[in-house]
């Protein structure tokens, strides 16, 4: 998969050329300063913005649109409030049986750990559980890649610990290609395979990081802090606090 | 901040709901009585004239055929209103050159009174039925379209962009996500559109037809100054638009359109 692209949103000049490869199955995060463009990105890649200038090609095509075999799992409230979690779910489930349907979103929603919530509405969960729900909605639609943007974004420390956890797990099961938007640091060090390092604005990819550490990652490591310490070098940040 | 836990409900019935308002009732009518008496006004009625009033209409088969008369009005007038005015603001809504269009003319229609379209009714449509219906649906579909439209115009970009994602069709995604997220906020139309229906109704009925609790307000006072008759008339006119605005509210209940408004 590669995407060669110049595009620029309103008159600033958002993303510069942005060439970059991911490969099936990876866990490829994308970091970067706040306002750097990369949730501009992710969107021209999902197909929900069009570029301004250039070609963004998915697999050798070029994206036209939102597309269902590419799954985008959003920030906040992506998850829709009149349906029961059961619903949101099967949602992306139309074509299939309804017995198929049942057992798909039963499948899910076990994996994502919401059983016993499925005639819950959204309004009655936690913010944890309602990213839940919006995971399993995108995993139950098969979809070769998913885009996440910024998921765990909204919730607190605990819980953004636990969500990576239950991340890494479904997604060693599934075996899915992820493409990771964040701005946390630690966040793409623990998660992913690979880590690609934007710039400022105009944005690029200034630094490509792999992350060869075996899973489950440990935050004590050395390995860990080195590589996170090269991404912080790389943003020209330091690792001092108070400095 | 959220966090792992689900939040609480907090569900608790208490008896003060009922007797606060009954207490302050009492304390009216006996405010109310006392005024009169002390006044020494021997036309406006006391409490108890009232409800004698009230017994009258009720022997005489009156109150219920009103009742009935007026509602029946209100019922094809808003029933009108919401067929129209609900595809008609969701239309305006979506649609940019659509809203172009016809929104000025929403705009320049809706704060004309109803009560000014009295004497174009009675010209159109005589002293029928259809005379205030006309007016009911006039003053309902202007608040029904416009909540319709904002509720599409305010509508979250993240549901329309997660819907398009799974590939669905105009029209699947107009029935599965467009019109269910923009419910609630135009039941809250449906609600506002009914009170101002039921006003009008009144208003309509002084004027234009014989039946009804607005004809029989203006009835009693005009056919032997019988105030008891009017207040009990404004009594039950009151009594029965509360009741309307209660059942509105159920539909608020419903889990698909809950989520709208904010927890209480």
């Amino acid at each position: 998969m590669s995407f060669p692209g110049k595009t620029a949103g309103e008159q600033i000049h958002v993303l510069e050329r942005i060439d970059l490869e991911v490969a099936a199955g990876e866990f490829v995060c994308i970091v970067g300063p706040s306002g750097c463009g990369k949730s501009t990105l992710l969107n021209i890649v999902g197909g929900f913005l069009q570029q301004t200038r250039g070609e963004a090609l998915v697999e050798g095509q070029p994206v036209s649109g939102p597309d269902p075999r590419r799954i985008f799992v959003f920030q906040e409230n992506g998850v829709f409030p009149w349906l029961t979690v059961r619903e949101n779910i099967g949602f992306g489930l139309g074509q299939k049986s309804a017995e198929e349907r049942d057992k798909t979103v039963a499948h899910y929603t076990e994996m994502v750990g919401l059983t016993g919530f499925e005639a819950a509405y959204p309004r009655e969960l936690s913010g944890g559980m309602r990213q839940r729900v919006e995971i399993a909605r995108a995993l139950a639609a098969s979809p070769d890649i998913i885009y996440m943007d910024e998921p765990f974004g909204a919730l607190d420390f605990i819980t953004r610990l636990k969500m990576r956890s239950d991340l890494i797990r479904i997604w060693q099961a599934e075996k899915k290609t992820i493409l990771f938007v964040t701005h946390d640091i630690e966040e793409a060090v623990q998660l992913s395979d690979r880590v690609l390092v934007m710039s400022k604005r105009p944005a690029t990819i200034q630094t490509v990081i792999d992350i060869d550490l075996p899973r489950p990652r440990d935050l004590d490591s050395p390995g860990y802090l080195h590589k996170r310490d090269a991404i912080f070098q790389a943003m020209g940040m330091s690792v001092r606090i108070g400095a | 901040m959220s966090d792992d836990t689900p939040p609480q409900r907090a569900a608790r019935f208490s008896w003060s709901v009922i007797l606060m308002p009954l207490g302050v009732a009492v304390i009216l009518l006996t405010a109310w009585h006392i005024a009169v008496k002390v006044s020494g006004h021997d036309i406006f009625p006391t409490p108890l004239e009232v409800l004698r009033g009230f017994g009258e209409l009720v022997q005489q088969g009156l109150l219920l055929k009103y009742i009935v008369a007026s509602l029946f009005r209100v019922s094809w007038g808003f029933s009108l209103a919401v067929v129209v005015g609900v595809p008609l603001g969701l239309l305006i809504g979506w649609f940019s050159p659509v809203f172009s269009a016809l929104n000025p003319f929403i705009q320049i229609l809706r704060p004309i009174s109803p009560i000014a379209w009295i004497p174009i009714a009675i010209l159109w449509f005589g002293r029928e039925d259809t005379a205030p219906v006309f007016l009911i649906f006039l003053a309902s579909v202007f608040p029904i379209a416009v909540s319709a439209t904002a509720a599409v115009q305010n509508m979250q970009p993240v549901y329309l962009r997660a819907a398009q994602n799974f590939g669905l069709s105009k029209g699947q995604l107009f029935r599965r996500v467009i019109f269910p997220s923009c419910l609630p906020q135009i039941i809250t139309g449906l609600r506002i559109a009914l009170g101002i229906a039921w006003l009008v109704v009144v208003a309509a009925e002084m004027i234009a037809v014989d039946s009804g609790l607005g004809y029989l307000i203006i009835d009693a006072r005009n056919a032997g100054k019988r105030y008891d008759l009017v207040v009990a008339g404004m009594v039950m006119i009151g009594l029965i638009g509360l009741v309307l605005d209660l059942v509105i509210r159920r539909l608020e209940r419903f889990d698909e359109v809950r989520w709208g408004y904010s927890n209480r």
